[in-house]
């Protein structure tokens, strides 16, 4: 979602990004003129005229999970956004008894907090685990 | 889900839905309610919007809660032609 109009986003697509992906943009590209979501969702910049970098991650009961905002000249880790969907969704098919902590992706081990774990994450989780 | 629109030379706007913040008191107050705008908090509901959009070659209507039971990642990027 960006201030440009749909027109904008449709030769954005069409003349260059198809030529990134095949088949153009597989997801709705918004629009949002005059920055009235961005500004509910607290990214819009209001002196510069334009959104910032606000990615957020919303649960299947509309929830925000996370969210990270960064200026305009540095791009985003689209692996980061991917591994906390995948920490989440694991979290969420636990019902709450994982929890995913520092450095996890998938086949790396979970916790199960609880008063067993109190003053035992040592035992189980070492401080490499929080890098790749 | 998304119904498609039928453009002609407008440029269509969304914006959000529901219940809108209470803006009551004077024109001051009000001035300073709108500087003091906080940020979204995680583990409370993403306020619902509708948004004109681009997609695969139509222009359609989106609506963030047409997406509950799905997760949803919601992207905002400065400009089209910059990177993401």
């Amino acid at each position: 979602m960006s201030i440009d109009s749909v027109f904008v986003h449709k030769m954005w697509n069409d003349n260059e990004l198809s030529k990134m992906v095949e088949g153009g943009i597989p997801f709705p590209m918004m629009s949002d003129a005059g920055g009235k979501v961005g500004t509910v969702y607290g990214i819009y910049d209001e002196d510069a005229g334009v959104e910032t970098r606000g990615r957020f991650l919303i649960d299947p009961d509309g929830v925000v999970q996370g969210y990270e905002v960064l200026t305009p000249p540095v791009g985003r880790n689209v692996n980061e956004t991917i591994r906390q969907l995948q920490a989440f969704q694991l979290v969420r098919e636990s019902k709450g008894t994982e929890a995913t902590p520092s450095g996890w992706k998938p086949g790396k081990i979970t916790l199960n907090p609880g008063p067993n774990l109190v003053g035992k994450v040592w035992e189980v989780w070492k401080t490499d685990m929080a890098f790749d | 889900m998304a119904e498609e629109i039928d453009l002609s030379c407008a440029r269509p706007t969304g914006g959000p839905v529901g219940e809108t913040v209470k803006t009551e008191g004077t024109e001051k107050q009000t001035k300073i309610l709108k500087e003091d705008v906080s940020m979204i908090k995680v583990g409370k509901k993403a306020p619902d919007f509708t948004a004109p959009a681009y997609h695969k070659g139509k222009f359609i209507n989106v609506k963030l809660s047409d997406y509950l039971g799905k997760w949803v990642l919601l992207c905002f990027y400065p400009g089209d032609f910059t990177f993401v």
